[in-house]
């Protein structure tokens, strides 16, 4: 009998009964997370190990899977503190559950936080395992061996499935010891992804996927404008249309669900779409621009409106005092997300209670968001991930799961909500634009010795109400405290109705463009090398242990990231070879979601556009537990910074987004595709992010060597040569 | 009514001539291996082969593919023995494999006409595809390898 075919929820019954084998249920608590990401989060978790009696080992994956590929990477900490054999190995996505602790995905924090409570789980039930076969042949546990799920000990020998129903009666032990690294067989080895036979012949279940019996099918018209309202709907033209069985006002729900909409639900999808065209609808206007946004935020930089976030030293005296100073403002636009599905959920809202089945990043938010929401009790409300076609953020937020469980409510049907691109794009939670004006101060020997930044944005924690609005827009800028000697950095929140989300690392993301490009200016009028320059700044030994308990282990080491600008400066030749003829090299490093990432990029200029055409990237993530795994986030950490340096830009216009689908938002195609080389630093310190850190070096790597080939600096993005 | 040939099965639909084939074969034929992402033959999501021709099924009217032999990812091969669907999963080359399917598709085509392309020839024909997680490079190289596989 396998468990795998037993329903999750029966598993802590069914663990005694002979026959279902051994099912363990770990659950370590730790302290609050923070919604969305950033690396100051941790997560309670838990985690169920199944061990079939026919052999197969059923890890619940509790994080969701949007690319990164924790459906198999989850998997092999469990199998290789288990000594399984990897090949017996299946995944099952667990649904919403207090059981698995707190189950959002964001901040590439899923190995990191699973690290610990998955190889628990996996020495656990080895423990168990092994305490079976011990008592049945009547042999110390110590003495007996393990390899590939099969126990031995001299001529003895059982399967895991064979001791499955014995394991599953013992007392779970407690601190179970875990496996010396030295001795890891499945973790540091390329795993080949366990999704990718289902992809390939095109079986696999996204949330665009989900079929329920008796499903309706709803497009929803949005108010084009942020914060905008219905003024008036005529839906009898669409009521009339083929398929279609009705149209649904919908109200907004807070930063929850921004959109008031209009919904037309009908019988296919392409029905619905054909209704929604149908609707006749008048919308508030709007009077917002990306230009008054800018003018707002360049007004709370100069004006002095903008609060002192960091002061470390005399900023104003060492400025005052040094040999040469520099300065520069610097600006990075909204962008959107743009995951190649777009948004979708499936609700069926019954007297019963709701059931949802959506492409989610964080199934905590949309359960309890869809119980306040239709007014259910928070225990009657069931919560299936799917598979998420790109998620990078924007599949934090429950919007879209919300539109279908109000959806199913009104109707009293089960309802599949499909967005367009054009919604995708229009009504998305954007990466926030920001403006910094930075002013640096060298000494006469070249170093930089002061740093003043003052940065203003519509920060991302004020939308959604937090009260310290530089806490989601300042990070990797604040690190510079620790090395420069004064260093002062003021933020001033932008008001702006736009809604403002977690885009793949965050505000990494366009920091490190500004910092590492004005790092750059700095090193040339030093007449330094700039990776020389950058070195200079990281003392050896310098470590900074950051004030969270719970962050200790991972505190900032100035050796591991001098270690990866080392690695990316001599893999790409930098200074020992020089790049072809009509390209130059630029280099950029960031320390974010605690791992460290280097970049060098070779660019030229072709019909009037950069083309990059190889980055060297190294990454120091810890314990490197899936290498090919890291080496395929940082390749597409790198195509989404590049996308963005190049094109990526949203703008404003009457309250509305002006792009709206792949021609003016457009992506980087395959012919422009640079060949990107993937190093990663060995290491035996805790597993950090790897989904994110790939992404900040690349915009200001692009931009620095693009300085080279034109003597003019590049200081907004995206990066268009005029 | 009108009749389609879907992977070489003949399939009799209720959907009005100008639905793009698209939806029908995700809704009306529950085929949901090929997918939506522009609605406009911008991103490639939704690229199945009609007589062997690459098309985007997002923006081609049902009565546009009457009569043609269509081909999706579910009817590539009868267990994923195709070249490319191994190559694909010896290159890891899907993150969150969404695209895939109208990668896949595209590349098929490309190694009908073309037993050994060039990467030239890879990016004319793979241009059309948009993958947001970046597995370009892993692209290439799977459909190299494929094209290996095809040769030998």
């Amino acid at each position: 009998m396998s468990v795998i075919k037993l329903d999750r929820r029966n598993f802590v019954k069914l663990a005694s009964v002979a026959g279902a084998g051994l099912v363990l249920g770990v659950t370590i608590s730790t302290a609050k997370a923070k919604k969305g990401g950033g690396p100051a989060t941790e997560h309670p978790l838990g985690a169920f190990v199944a061990v079939g009696t026919d052999g197969v080992i059923t890890v619940y994956v509790s994080k969701s899977d949007m690319g990164q590929g924790v459906r198999t990477s989850l998997p092999m900490i469990v199998a290789e503190e288990l000594d399984a054999d990897w090949k017996s190995v299946r995944i099952r996505q667990a649904d919403l559950g207090k059981e698995f602790g707190r189950q959002g995905t964001g901040g590439s924090s899923s190995i990191r936080t699973m690290w610990k409570p998955l190889r628990t789980a996996g020495a656990t039930a080895r423990a168990m395992l092994v305490g079976a076969a011990a008592a049945k042949w009547g042999v110390e546990a110590k003495d007996i061996a393990v390899a590939n799920g099969v126990v031995s000990h001299g001529s003895h020998k059982a399967t895991y499935g064979e001791l499955a129903v014995e394991a599953a009666k013992l007392a779970v032990p407690k601190d179970v010891a875990l496996k010396d690294p030295s001795k890891f067989t499945i973790i540091g080895k390329k795993a080949n992804r366990l999704d990718t036979p289902d992809l390939v012949v095109g079986r696999s279940q996204y949330g665009i996927d989900v079929k329920v019996p008796g499903m309706l099918y709803a497009v929803v018209a949005r108010s084009p404008v942020f914060d905008g309202t219905i003024k008036s709907v005529d839906a009898t033209k669409a009521k009339a249309m083929p398929g279609v069985r009705d149209v649904v006002k919908i109200d907004p729900i807070g930063t929850d669900l921004p959109w008031a909409g209009v919904a037309v639900v009908a019988d296919s999808t392409w029905a619905a779409m054909k209704g929604r065209e149908a609707l006749d609808i008048t919308w508030s206007e709007g009077t917002e621009t990306t230009d008054a946004l800018r003018a707002r935020m360049d007004e709370l930089i100069t004006s002095g409106a903008a609060k002192r976030a960091h002061d470390v030293g005399d900023v104003e005296a060492a400025l005052g005092a040094a040999d040469r100073r520099h300065e520069a403002r610097y600006e990075v636009p909204y962008l959107a997300h743009a995951c190649m599905e777009p948004m979708n959920a499936t609700a069926s809202v019954t007297r019963d209670g709701i059931e949802i089945w959506s492409p989610t990043q964080f199934p905590d938010w949309i359960g309890s968001s869809a119980a306040k929401a239709a007014g259910v009790a928070p225990e009657k409300v069931k919560v299936h991930v799917t598979l998420l076609g790109g998620g990078f953020g924007r599949r934090a937020n429950p919007d879209f799961g919300l539109e279908a469980v109000l959806l199913s409510k009104a109707v009293g049907k089960p309802v599949h909500v499909q967005w367009t691109r054009e919604d995708d794009m229009q009504h998305d939670y954007y990466r926030p634009p920001s403006v910094h004006r930075m002013t640096g101060g060298l000494d006469a020997n070249g170093r930089l010795v002061a740093w003043h930044h003052r940065m203003s944005s519509p920060s991302i924690d004020a939308y959604f109400g937090e009260n310290d609005a530089a806490g989601s827009e300042i990070g990797g800028i604040d690190d510079l405290r620790h090395l420069i000697p004064a260093f002062r950095l003021e933020y001033g929140h932008a008001q702006s109705a736009v809604p403002r989300g977690w885009w793949r690392s965050v505000e990494n993301s366009g920091n490190a463009f500004v910092v590492h490009s004005f790092l750059d200016e700095l090193a040339h009028e030093a007449g330094r090398d700039p990776i020389e320059f950058r070195l200079a700044m990281l003392p050896e030994g310098k470590v900074v242990v950051p004030t969270e308990e719970r962050q200790k282990d991972y505190a900032f080491s100035a050796d591991r990231l001098r270690k990866v600008i080392e690695i990316a400066r001599d893999k790409s030749g930098w200074g020992s070879s020089r790049p072809a003829a009509g390209r130059a090299r630029g280099f950029a490093a960031w320390w974010s979601f605690l791992s460290y990432a280097a970049e060098v990029v070779e660019v030229s200029i072709e019909g009037g556009r950069p083309r990059v055409h190889r980055v060297v990237a190294a990454i120091d993530c810890g314990t490197p537990v899936n290498p090919d795994g890291i080496a395929a986030q940082v390749e597409g950490g790198i195509v989404y910074g590049l996308t963005a340096a190049l094109d990526g830009e949203i703008t404003i216009d009457g309250g509305k987004v002006a792009q709206s689908n792949f021609h003016d938002y457009p992506l980087l195609r395959m012919s422009e595709m640079p060949v990107v080389e993937v190093h990663i630093v060995p290491s035996t310190a805790p597993p950090t992010g790897t989904g994110e850190p790939g992404l900040p070096p690349l915009a200001p790597a692009v931009a620095n060597a693009l300085f080279v080939l034109t003597g003019k600096r590049m200081r907004s993005l995206p990066l268009r040569i005029t | 009514m009108a009749t389609l040939t879907i992977n070489g099965k003949t399939a009799t639909v209720n959907a009005a001539p100008d639905t793009p084939l698209l939806w029908v074969l995700r809704d009306e034929l529950t085929m949901t291996g090929t997918k939506f992402g522009c609605g406009m033959g911008l991103c490639g999501a939704c690229t199945v082969l009609a007589d062997g021709e690459p098309v985007r099924s997002c923006s081609t009217p049902l009565a546009d593919v009457a009569g043609k032999k269509i081909t999706t990812i579910e009817g590539l091969s009868p267990n994923g023995s195709h070249p490319l669907q191994k190559a694909w999963i010896a290159e890891n080359v899907p993150q969150c494999g969404y695209c895939q399917a109208g990668q896949i598709m595209s590349a098929a085509a490309l190694l009908m006409k073309n037993r050994k392309p060039s990467d030239a020839d890879i990016d004319e024909a793979m241009n059309g595809n948009l993958c947001r997680c970046g597995t370009y490079q892993r692209i290439r190289r799977a459909i190299h390898r494929a094209a290996g596989e095809v040769q030998s």
